[in-house]
């Protein structure tokens, strides 16, 4: 529909100014009329979830579900976060996440440094190894690892996780590293090493500290991953309290079933530290999603 | 200087940890897939090589192929909704004021768990208590859909949450791409006489054709990858209505221990990747000759 309301806004562009900027006008309402409706069908369903939150049983089944909450019970985020054993969960997700993003940047910078500052024969090869790694299933990988993790009396260890992650974010963490090592200048690296410097200290002290930005792109993207991860916990972890907040989430679900409100709840408590950070590092984060899809 | 950057201990401790972890956690792993697939094998006990015996009950197994089926429909709807971001895209970059937040705000479901997103679509659509049926009982419906119990709409329906959550991704990139159109050329174009839906078509969009491109691959090769979101809401089900390959294959594995046959899907899951990322390239490298 809209390419007609495209040709509307500025074909008739010629002659009689009075209609075509009438035209031109109503054209361009139609447009921000759809932008508009797409903003609220992305929006709407996670308000609704956050009213949906704070309601009783009896708001959920016996009235609209369009309605508000009457008389917001923040009980049901106390009932999810102690009673259903969210914050155990919580915690879980949030060191999982620090250790991982940790590791993958200290292994994806140095093999990104590796391959760009550093002359050696299989470079190309070792760098085309890592970025093919993207393409490959994990789900073709999954029955394997967990023989591997088993062997090494890995499962039910958080360990198991923490390798995973680092693991298996490697790939898109050079692939966002390796544009920007391109094009930085070297010149400062090269003096360093005329310098007689040596290359841990030219990685940690000049590399490292002019890579920030990327880095940090690179930790939230990294971050986001971790957090919202299912199929690793759900098949290497089986005790309650190594489990993460996804996993978390699912299982408490299947407890409470009929118990929406704290439903609710959880699954806001879950999405939160999420859509808070994007608060503030919006403009990283979308820079991130974006150049970790196209390059591959 | 050429000494300290060639040094091959530096190289090898830099290198080497990483290349450890992908080639034993990835690589190794994916070819011991294919490898399994010729076992008998229930995770824990002895393995017991069946020969082929595995592969051929895979590719006789109607189910699989349904499995595959559901996959592949996946990845064309995803295609199709391509059509849909481009549009809105095209929207949002001719010169829209405050484009940049529309942007944010389309994105936001991309950052959220597919089991979060796929807890709350299961209350959404709720025949009895859900969005959706109290809306359309609410305009006179009266026989509303069962949704996610229905097996004739249950993947229809799985589509919708997947769409509201992919938007955003597909939107920013189109957007980003079609903002790095260099003006003169539309400029030139208007002076021409084009109209606004001609610019798009015939300069715009064949412009990004190279972006539009990855994205197709994109689509198709996650959507044969899809598992998350279809393993909570549904678990494959209503019988087999949902059932893609990774569910399959995660089934057979964890839920009824045949780690053997479950390998052997996994390997066809691979396989299946492959190829189609192969012949999609190939197919648009074609149609660009041409």
């Amino acid at each position: 529909m809209n390419p007609n309301e495209l040709t509307t806004k500025s074909t008739k562009l010629t002659p009689k100014t009075g209609y075509t900027s009438l035209l031109k006008k109503i054209g361009m309402v139609i447009l921000y009329l759809v932008l508009i409706v797409v903003a609220l069908v992305q929006l709407y369903p996670l308000i609704w979830l956050f009213q949906l939150s704070l309601k009783t049983n009896q708001e959920v089944f016996g009235m609209s579900p369009f309605a508000l909450p009457q008389d917001p019970q923040w009980d049901n985020y106390i009932d999810a976060w102690t009673t259903g054993g969210i914050n155990n969960y919580f915690l879980n997700s949030v060191w999982y996440t620090i250790v991982a993003v940790i590791l993958t940047l200290i292994l994806g910078s140095f093999v990104t440094f590796a391959v760009t500052r550093m002359e050696w024969k299989l470079k190309g090869f070792v760098l085309a190894l890592f970025m093919a790694a993207y393409m490959i299933p994990l789900h073709s990988t999954l029955i394997p690892l967990f023989n591997i993790f088993n062997k090494v009396n890995l499962i039910d260890n958080p360990l198991s996780i923490i390798i995973s992650y680092t693991t298996f974010n490697l790939p898109i963490t050079i692939m966002i590293l390796l544009g920007f090592y391109q094009s930085l200048p070297r010149e400062i690296e090269e003096a360093a090493v005329m310098d007689g410097c040596s290359v841990h200290r030219i990685f940690f002290q000049i590399t490292i500290p002019m890579t920030a930005p990327v880095l940090s792109t690179t930790a939230i993207i990294n971050m986001i991953y971790n957090w919202n991860e299912f199929v690793f916990v759900n098949t290497f972890i089986s005790s309650e309290k190594w489990k993460t907040i996804t996993v978390g989430v699912n299982n408490f679900v299947g407890q409470y079933l009929t118990d929406w409100g704290a439903i609710g709840a959880t699954l806001v408590i879950s999405i939160l530290p999420i859509l808070l950070v994007y608060l503030f590092l919006s403009d990283r984060i979308i820079e991130g999603l974006a150049a970790g899809s196209v390059k591959g | 200087m050429k000494n300290v950057m060639s040094n091959k201990t530096v190289i090898a401790l830099y290198v080497l940890p990483a290349l450890f972890l992908v080639l034993f956690l990835i690589y190794i792993p994916m070819i011991l897939t294919g490898y399994y697939g010729l076992m008998k094998w229930d995770g824990v006990g002895e393995m017991k090589f069946i020969g082929l015996d595995n592969y051929i009950k895979l590719v006789q197994d109607k189910l699989f192929w349904e499995s595959t089926w559901h996959s592949i429909l996946l990845g064309l709807f995803s295609v199709l909704s391509l059509i849909g971001y481009l549009i809105v895209s095209l929207v949002l970059a001719s010169k829209i004021k405050g484009a940049n937040i529309f942007r944010k705000i389309y994105i936001i479901p991309m950052l959220l768990s597919s089991v979060a997103i796929a807890q709350l679509w299961i209350k959404i659509f709720d025949p009895m208590n859900g969005l959706i049926n109290s809306f359309l009982t609410s305009i006179g419906v009266e026989n509303v859909p069962l949704w996610l119990a229905d097996p004739e709409i249950a993947l229809y329906a799985i589509f919708i949450p997947i769409v509201w959550q992919y938007a955003g991704f597909y939107i920013i990139i189109i957007y980003a791409a079609l903002v790095n159109v260099p003006e003169e050329l539309i400029e030139a174009a208007r002076i021409d006489g084009a109209n606004a839906f001609q610019i798009a078509y015939k300069i715009k969009v064949p412009l990004i054709s190279g972006v539009l491109k990855v994205l197709v691959i994109l689509a198709i090769v996650g959507s044969l990858k899809y598992f998350d979101l279809i393993y909570v809401m549904t678990g494959g089900g209503p019988g087999h209505a949902t059932e893609v390959m990774a569910s399959y294959m995660y089934k057979e594995a964890f839920g009824k221990y045949n780690f053997g046959y479950g390998s052997a899907i996994g390997f066809g899951l691979l396989v299946i990747s492959m190829v189609a990322t192969w012949t999609i390239q190939k197919l648009m490298k074609t149609k660009e000759d041409n």
